[in-house]
C-alpha cells in the first residue's frame, strides 16, 4: 500500500467543521425530546453558523490549493462566504416565530440550511469543474427540500417542485456544458484551463465556446437572471417566507461568487466570447426586474422581481470583468459587484424581517395592500421599511443608491455606456414600485391593524441593517477593503 | 486531442444503433405485420377474465421509502466492490475517504431509525 498521500484538510476546515456540525445537530435533534428540539436545533445551528466565520477569516492573504487542486482557499472565498455564513445565521433565527405559526416546527429545517450552506461555500471555493458540480447539488437538493418544507400547503409543494424540476433542467445544461468544455480542453481543472486558454490568445475551438454559453445558461438559472428566471416569482410565491428570505440571498450571492470565479477565472482570457452574453442578461435582468415587478399585489412575488433587477445590476459587474486584457478594469468590475452584492444582502435581509412581521390576529399575511396604514398603527416598522425600499430604489444618501453607484461607475470606466443608461432608466422605473410601498403604507386609508409584538432577535436584525443602510455613506470602509481584498486574490496569482 | 475525442467514437456509434433500433423496431412492426383489429383483441386480457379494476391504485407510501431506503444502501454497496479492488493503489487516504462515507452513512442510518422509517407496524 502506498504511504499516505493525505492533502492538507486545513484550508478547507471551515467546510469541514460545518459537515461534522450539520451531522452532529442531526443526532441532536433525533436524540432530543420531541417538544423543544427545533428550538435546540435552531440555536446549535446559528451558532455553528457563526462559529465558522473566524474559521473562514483564518485566511487573511494569498491563496491555498488542496485535494489535488479542486479546491480554493483565497480572500476572495473569504468574502463571499461571510455574506453567505451571515445570511443563512439570519434566515434560521427569522424562521423561528413562522415555523410556530405555521405549525412545521421541525429540527430538520435548521439542518437543511446548514447542509445547503456547506454546499454553497464548497462552490464558491470549488477550482475544479466536478468540484464545482458537487458544491452546487449539495446547495440545491437541500434548498429544494426546504422550499416544501410547509408540506401540507400545495404552493408549497408546487413551489418545491417547479424549483427541483426546473433546477435539475438547470443542472443538465451545466453538466452539459462541463462535458463539452472537459471534451474539447481535456481537463477540468480551473488553473489549467486559464492556462490552455491564456496560450491560446482567445483562439478556441467551437465547442469550447458551446461549453461556456450552456455553463453561463445553467449559472444564469443559479442567479435567477432573464431569460431563465422563470421559476422566481413562483417558487418566492410559494415557500415558507423565511425560506424565501434565504433564497433572496445567501444562494444568489454564493452563485454569483462562483460565476465571477468562473468567468473571470478560467475564461478570464475569453472575454470577448463571453461578455456580450453578460450583456445581455444584464439588461433583460433589468428591465425585466422593473416592468414585471409593477403590478404585483403579492409583496414576495415583487421581492422575487426586485431580486431578478438586482442581479441584473450586479452582473453589470461581470460585464465589466468582461474587458479582456485590462486587469486593472477587470477588478474594478468585480470590486463593484462584490460591494454590489454585499449591500443586497442587508437590503434583503432587512426588508424579509419586515415581511415576516406582517401578521394579521396571529396569522400571516403578504398582500402589499396589508401595510394600509401601518405607518399609524406601528409608525417604527413603517419607518425601517421605508427606508429599505427608498434604499432598493437607490435613493441618496443611502447604502443601495452607492451600490449602483459603484456598478454604473465601472460601466462608465470600461465605455459600457449602453448599459449604464439602460441601468439607470430600469430603476428608474424600479423606483415607482418600491415607493407605491411606501405610499400605501403613510397615505393610504389604514385596514386592520396588523400585530404589534415584535420579537427580540427581530428587533436586533431590523436595527441592524436598517443602520448599516442609513449610515455605510459615513463608514463604507470594511465592505469596500474587504471587496477590494477579494477582489485581489482574483487578479494577482 | 484527437486521440481523445477518438476514445469517445464507440459511444458516438452506440448511440446511432441505439436511436435506429428504436426507429426502426416500431415502424417495421407498422408496416410488415398484417393489421386486422376487432373488439377481442384490442381489449384488455386479464387472465380470460375481463378487467377487475383500474391499474392505477393507491399504494401505501410506505412502500416508496423503503425503496428508497434500500437504494441509499444498495448505491453504498455499489461504491465498497471498486473500492475494495482497488484498495492497493488508492492507499491510505482513499481508505480513510470510505471510512469517512460510511461514517456519513451510519449517521443517516441512525437517523432513519429514530425517526420510525423502518417500522412496518
Amino acid at each position: 500500500m502506498p504511504l499516505a498521500t493525505l492533502p492538507t484538510l486545513t484550508p478547507a476546515l471551515p467546510e469541514i467543521f460545518l459537515a461534522i456540525a450539520s451531522m452532529l445537530l442531526l443526532m441532536l435533534g433525533v436524540f432530543s425530546s420531541e417538544e423543544n428540539n427545533t428550538r435546540t436545533v435552531s440555536y446549535a445551528s446559528v451558532l455553528v453558523l457563526i462559529v465558522a466565520i473566524p474559521f473562514v477569516g483564518l485566511v487573511t492573504e494569498g491563496r491555498t490549493v488542496t485535494f489535488g487542486g479542486a479546491f480554493v482557499t483565497d480572500t476572495f472565498a473569504v468574502y463571499i462566504k461571510a455574506l453567505v455564513l451571515v445570511s443563512a445565521a439570519t434566515a434560521i433565527i427569522m424562521s423561528k416565530d413562522y415555523l410556530k405559526i405555521q405549525g412545521i416546527e421541525r429540527f430538520e429545517f435548521p439542518v437543511l440550511i446548514v447542509l445547503a450552506t456547506l454546499g454553497m461555500m464548497m462552490m464558491i471555493s470549488a477550482n475544479d469543474l466536478i468540484a464545482l458540480y458537487l458544491g452546487l447539488e449539495l446547495q440545491s437538493l437541500s434548498l429544494y427540500v426546504i422550499a416544501s418544507f410547509q408540506r401540507d400547503s400545495a404552493r408549497s409543494a408546487e413551489a418545491g417542485l417547479k424549483y427541483f424540476v426546473l433546477g435539475a433542467l438547470a443542472s443538465g445544461l451545466l453538466l452539459y456544458g462541463m462535458s463539452m468544455i472537459y471534451g474539447f480542453a481535456g481537463t477540468t481543472s480551473f488553473d489549467t484551463l486559464a492556462n490552455i486558454f491564456h496560450d491560446a490568445h482567445g483562439h478556441v475551438s467551437v465547442g469550447v465556446i458551446v461549453g461556456i454559453v450552456f455553463m453561463l445558461a445553467g449559472l444564469a438559472f443559479k442567479v435567477s437572471a432573464v431569460p431563465f428566471h422563470m421559476w422566481t416569482p413562483d417558487v418566492y410565491e410559494g415557500a415558507p417566507t423565511p425560506v424565501t428570505a434565504l433564497f433572496a440571498v445567501a444562494p444568489k450571492i454564493a452563485a454569483m461568487g462562483l460565476f465571477i470565479r468562473v468567468m473571470v477565472g478560467p475564461f478570464g482570457e475569453l472575454g470577448a466570447q463571453w461578455q456580450q452574453i453578460i450583456i445581455f442578461i444584464s439588461v433583460a435582468s433589468m428591465l425585466l426586474g422593473a416592468f414585471a415587478a409593477i403590478n404585483q399585489t403579492n409583496i414576495k412575488r415583487l421581492m422575487a422581481y426586485s431580486s431578478i433587477g438586482h442581479m441584473g445590476y450586479a452582473l453589470i459587474g461581470l460585464a465589466v470583468a468582461g474587458t479582456a486584457g485590462d486587469a486593472a478594469l477587470q477588478a474594478l468590475g468585480v470590486q463593484s459587484m462584490l460591494i454590489y452584492l454585499g449591500i443586497y444582502m442587508f437590503m434583503n435581509i432587512g426588508t424579509f424581517a419586515c415581511i415576516l412581521l406582517m401578521k394579521r390576529d396571529g396569522r400571516m399575511v403578504e398582500g402589499i395592500d396589508d401595510l394600509a396604514g401601518l405607518s399609524k398603527s406601528n409608525p417604527g416598522l413603517a419607518m425601517i421599511l421605508s427606508i429599505f425600499m427608498f434604499s432598493m430604489a437607490g435613493i441618496p444618501p443611502l447604502a443601495g443608491f452607492l451600490g449602483k453607484l459603484y456598478v454604473f461607475q465601472a460601466a462608465i470606466q470600461a465605455e459600457l455606456y449602453a448599459l449604464a443608461v439602460i441601468g439607470v432608466l430600469a430603476s428608474v422605473v424600479g423606483a415607482y414600485y418600491y415607493i407605491r410601498i411606501i405610499k400605501v403604507m403613510y397615505f393610504d386609508d389604514p385596514v386592520d391593524e396588523l400585530d404589534r409584538g415584535i420579537s427580540l432577535e427581530m428587533k436586533a436584525i431590523l436595527v441592524v441593517t436598517g443602520v448599516v443602510i442609513v449610515f455605510f455613506v459615513f463608514y463604507p470602509v470594511p465592505l469596500l477593503t474587504g471587496a477590494e481584498s477579494a477582489t485581489a486574490a482574483l487578479f494577482h496569482k | 486531442m484527437e486521440n481523445l475525442l477518438v476514445e469517445y467514437l464507440p459511444i458516438l456509434i452506440f448511440i446511432g444503433l441505439a436511436v435506429g433500433l428504436a426507429v426502426i423496431i416500431p415502424i417495421a412492426s407498422l408496416i410488415i405485420v398484417p393489421q386486422k383489429p376487432d373488439a377481442e383483441k384490442l381489449s384488455a386480457y386479464e387472465c380470460g377474465f375481463d378487467a377487475f379494476e383500474d391499474a392505477r391504485i393507491k399504494f401505501d407510501v410506505r412502500f416508496y421509502l423503503v425503496a428508497i431506503l434500500f437504494i441509499i444502501f444498495d448505491l453504498e454497496v455499489a461504491f465498497l466492490f471498486p473500492w475494495a479492488v482497488s484498495l492497493g493503489t488508492i492507499g491510505v487516504f482513499g481508505f480513510w475517504s470510505m471510512v469517512v462515507f460510511l461514517g456519513i452513512l451510519t449517521v443517516g442510518f441512525i437517523y432513519e431509525w429514530r425517526k420510525g422509517a423502518l417500522e412496518w407496524e
